[in-house]
């Protein structure tokens, strides 16, 4: 599903590069569940949203199923996005403005389908998430988990191969954490890989794989 | 069927009603003071234009005589110079390009009255003698009888034609005035038509406070000999009347040994200048209205843009997200785009219509206008052209903040 090889990224800071992401090498198979853990400002964000194609990276190559992700046009990487790839964020991301059943069916406007149809489609993920009753409602007027639920409703209904979530657990309390973690679990049991960044060893304990980015490398990958 | 990325938009711009509320009024006022501005120009050049007296104001030439300046084959300056009736046939065969010519004479001289009495009324108005064809030089609308014929010329007939305003102050309201008498200087003339001015305000009253006598019986009855006080004429549709006017002079001073650079001898006046001093005039003021008209609506636009800005600043993460979602980088800048167009479109066009709306309210209460206000108007063509601008601004106005929301970086935008 993901090969990363020799991936490198700088960023410019203050007239200077900074090496962030430094030679990585990385795969993780379809249908996997991987963790990526690693002390704050190690790269991981970087790493998601490289993987996410929200970023670029400098040298090295990426592979997202048979495609090699480099130099695609603004074009290319927003359908990708689009039609493969979910994102889940720490702090949510829904829009305010609309209620949870519009929140979800946001990525199928981007897919061109009708409102009708978009509607009964997020309709039947939010149902998934056990948010029915909730689609009128607007996101201030739900909890964090609703909202993440909700999230995570909104990144499955484009039927994307891969989840990618940036501390899906960090603003939740451990036990909105576990329900989360039972749904992305749930997710990738249907055959959908997941890549987590999490700072919590419970979260990481419930995925399939660990791996741990310190200061741009991963430790202990042969 | 409506899209669905209006119903995206509208969404956009509902959500905050006010600040929606507050930019578009800028747009709104914009047109509405365009198309009001541009509307009652056009009513002030209508009302302008009625009171000059319509077409016939445009093509008509006056010629009175003066004193000369220059001496010429042996003649003194000083010299004043009079008209008479052997100048009529010279001009009639010898200037080209006229259409009508009408000699006159007038007692007491150019807008000055003589008492004028019947029954007891007397009032002080312009008594002159005229041609027939005086009437083609100045429209007269018959309200009773007829104007003066070739007969009344002949025979020295002591027929009048009293204008309307004068009537009034002579006769009894109600009263027939054909048929009756009016005393001139001791000399009684029988009223055979009353007419009315088709000018309007004070230019029209001053037309009807006047009698008309055949120019013959005039000089006769006034000891006038062979004198023409002065000539009006008009040109024909295809002369301009200031060409007129200078073959008139010419012919004139040949006749009169008069030098032909001796612009006092010979008194003219031509309504070509004053009209076409008006039609620049108003050209001008229609400019003006255009640009400071245009200068507001592109304030509104300005305004349009810049609360666009702040929206972009507030909806850098809502952007981050469509861009995650799978929103491309033209689809943001549509997005915004669209939105300045809604904005100043609806605002654009309500201005439009209240504007319309209100110089059809104005133009019920001016009705016919006075002579220097006509009922207040708007061209389509004009009101397309401001929809034109409109939409226009209203692209321009989204170009910036489009180009600021496509720079955002779905990264930055999704941090925290
Ligand atoms: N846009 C940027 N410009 C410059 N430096 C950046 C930028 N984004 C990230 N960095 C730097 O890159 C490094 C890695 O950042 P990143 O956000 O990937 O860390 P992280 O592992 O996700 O940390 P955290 O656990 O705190 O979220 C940090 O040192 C950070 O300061
Ligand atoms: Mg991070």
């Amino acid at each position: 599903m993901i090969r990363l090889s020799r991936i490198n990224k700088y960023y410019q800071v203050g007239g200077h590069p900074l090496h962030v992401l430094k030679d990585l090498d990385l795969e993780v198979r379809t249908g996997e569940m991987v963790a990526i853990m690693g002390s704050s400002g190690s790269g991981k964000s970087t790493l998601l949203n490289i993987l996410g194609i929200l970023d670029a990276y400098d040298d090295g190559e990426y592979w997202l199923g048979d495609t090699l992700v480099k130099g695609l046009s603004e074009r290319q990487a927003a359908a990708y996005r689009n039609r493969f790839l979910g994102f889940v964020f720490q702090s949510f991301h829904l829009l305010p403005f609309k209620n949870a059943v519009e929140n979800v069916a946001l990525p199928l406007y981007y897919q061109g389908i009708n409102r009708r149809k978009r509607n009964a489609m997020a309709m039947d993920y939010l149902e998934r998430v056990g948010l029915k009753d909730w689609a009128e409602h607007l996101p201030s007027e739900m909890s964090g988990g609703q909202k993440q639920r909700v999230a995570i409703a909104r990144a499955l209904v484009g039927q994307p191969r891969l989840i990618l979530a940036d501390e899906p657990t960090g603003a939740l309390d451990s036990v909105t954490s576990h329900e989360i973690m039972d749904l992305l679990k749930d997710v990738n049991g249907q055959g959908i890989t997941v890549v987590i960044v999490t700072h919590e060893t419970d979260v990481a304990a419930e995925c399939s794989r660990t791996v741990r980015l310190v200061d741009g490398q991963f430790e202990g990958v042969a | 069927m409506i899209p669905d990325s209006w119903v995206e938009l509208w969404e956009v711009v509902i959500r905050n009603k006010l600040r929606t509320f507050l930019t578009a009024s800028g747009v709104f006022w914009g047109m509405f003071m365009l198309v009001l501005m541009l509307g009652f120009g056009n009513g002030l050049r209508v009302g302008v234009q009625k009171a000059m007296g319509g077409r016939w104001a445009t093509n008509a030439v006056y010629i009175w005589g003066g004193r000369t300046t220059m001496p010429y084959k042996g003649l003194q300056p000083g010299r004043s110079i009079d008209y008479d009736q052997s100048d009529i046939p010279a001009l009639m065969s010898e200037v080209r390009g006229l259409e009508h010519l009408a000699p006159r004479n007038q007692l007491g001289g150019y807008r000055n009255g003589v008492n004028v009495v019947h029954a007891g009324n007397a009032t002080n108005i312009s008594v002159s003698g005229d041609f027939p064809s005086f009437a083609e030089v100045m429209p007269r609308v018959m309200e009773k009888g007829r104007w003066i014929n070739e007969l009344d010329m002949a025979e020295l007939r002591k027929n009048a034609v009293l204008g309307h305003a004068a009537y009034e102050q002579l006769f009894e309201r109600g009263e027939d005035p054909i048929g009756a008498y009016v005393t001139v200087n001791g000399v009684a003339f029988q009223v055979v038509g009353l007419f009315r001015s088709p000018q309007t305000g004070d230019r029209g009253d001053r037309e009807e406070m006047a009698l008309h006598v055949p120019f013959t019986t005039f000089n006769n009855a006034f000891n006038q000999g062979d004198r023409v006080g002065w000539f009006a004429a008009t040109a024909r549709p295809d002369v301009a009347a200031s060409d007129l006017e200078a073959g008139i002079r010419r012919v004139l001073a040949e006749r009169h040994q008069i030098h032909p650079d001796d612009r006092q001898a010979i008194g003219g006046y031509n309504s070509q200048e004053e009209f076409e001093r008006v039609e620049n005039l108003f050209a001008g003021i229609r400019g003006l209205v255009w640009i400071v008209g245009t200068a507001t609506l592109l304030s509104g636009v300005v305004g349009v843009s810049n609360i666009l800005l702040i929206t972009v600043r507030e909806r850098t993460s809502e952007i981050g997200v469509r861009r995650a979602l799978g929103a491309t980088q033209l689809g943001v800048v549509w997005m915004i785009v669209q939105e300045a167009l809604l904005l100043t479109s609806v605002a654009g066009y309500s201005g439009l219509v209240v504007g319309v709306a209100a110089l059809e309210l104005a133009a019920y209460y001016v009705g016919e206008g006075n002579e220097t206000m006509g009922p207040p108007t708007i061209d389509l063509s004009v009101a397309l052209s401001a929809v034109v601008v409109l939409v226009i601004g209203g692209l321009f106005a989204g170009v910036i903040p489009a180009r600021r929301a496509a720079a955002i970086h779905p990264v930055e935008a999704l941090r925290s």
